[in-house]
């Protein structure tokens, strides 16, 4: 499945990064402590967090996740959106807590 | 490789917004080696939390990054204050870090664990008080 599928069928808006939209996903991983991303995400997986700074960004290409997803309606800080543009890593928000779009995703993706 | 490669950067503590471009760095050199993409991953892991460690817990430091013909050698080394206890620093979930670097997502305590586990070889030195060095290791 592509971001841009998972985009629409979660109703995500895209703050940014619109140039990966067409990457595949692979799954999600969820967490907010980036150690813990950087040593069990896996690529191509989409990453929801609450975490808005640059850094997440820097782990997101680092480990050449396919999208980043900011719940409970948090916004990326304004270098967070310009790495991500420069990366063509797309960041998505909605205004679902982690618990409620990671049951959304896991129904549309998680099987795989 | 045929050619011996070398290459240095500064890391600067403090510096959040630039924490992991050495590490960048170095992947984009091993992606354009042709390097095998098990192995830049790896590296790409253990070097991302010996480069923000310095971010997070010491002052100043440098990572110097040696491609060698059958392995990758990455050395951290900076100005800060030391590990008092390195094998109490290994276990997963110890963090010394501060409330403020807590809330931005790192202190979980799993960096030297993630370097453990990805390098080939792992050597840390410390001096309590004057600075850290940590050695990578990682077989091509
Ligand atoms: N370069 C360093 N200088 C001084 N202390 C360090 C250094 N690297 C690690 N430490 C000490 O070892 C502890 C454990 O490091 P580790 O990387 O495992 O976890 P962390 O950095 O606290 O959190 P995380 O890496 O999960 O974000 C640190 O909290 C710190 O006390
Ligand atoms: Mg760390």
């Amino acid at each position: 499945m592509k971001v841009s599928e998972i985009v629409k069928a979660l109703d995500l808006k895209v703050f940014s990064g619109s140039r990966g939209l067409e990457a595949e996903v692979s799954g999600g991983y969820v967490s907010d402590l980036l150690s813990d991303v950087m040593g069990n995400a896996e690529a191509s997986q989409v990453w929801v967090t609450l975490q808005t700074h640059k850094n997440v960004m820097a782990v997101a290409s680092l480990k050449d996740l396919a999208a980043v997803i900011l719940v409970s309606g948090h916004r990326p800080d304004e270098n967070t959106a310009a790495q991500s543009e420069e990366e063509g890593i797309p960041i998505l928000g909605t205004g679902l807590s982690a618990f409620q779009v990671s049951g959304k995703l896991y129904e549309l993706i998680g099987k795989k | 490789m045929d050619q011996e490669l070398h290459y240095e950067y500064n890391v600067e503590g403090g510096d959040f917004s630039r924490a992991g471009y050495a590490s960048s760095q170095i992947k984009k050199i091993l992606k354009r080696l042709n390097i095998d993409a098990g192995v830049i991953k790896r590296t790409v892991v253990a070097c991302y939390e010996a480069e923000v460690n310095i971010v997070a817990h010491a002052y100043s430091g440098a990572v110097y990054f040696d491609i060698e013909s059958n392995r990758l050698k990455i050395v951290f080394r900076d100005e800060g204050p030391g590990i008092e206890d390195i094998e109490m620093a290994m276990t997963e979930g110890f963090s010394t870090a501060s409330e403020e670097v807590r809330e931005m997502g790192f202190g979980a305590g799993m960096g030297l664990s993630n370097m453990k586990k990805n390098a080939d070889q792992l050597n840390i030195e410390s001096e309590v008080g004057r600075g850290t060095r940590v050695e990578i290791i990682i077989n091509t």
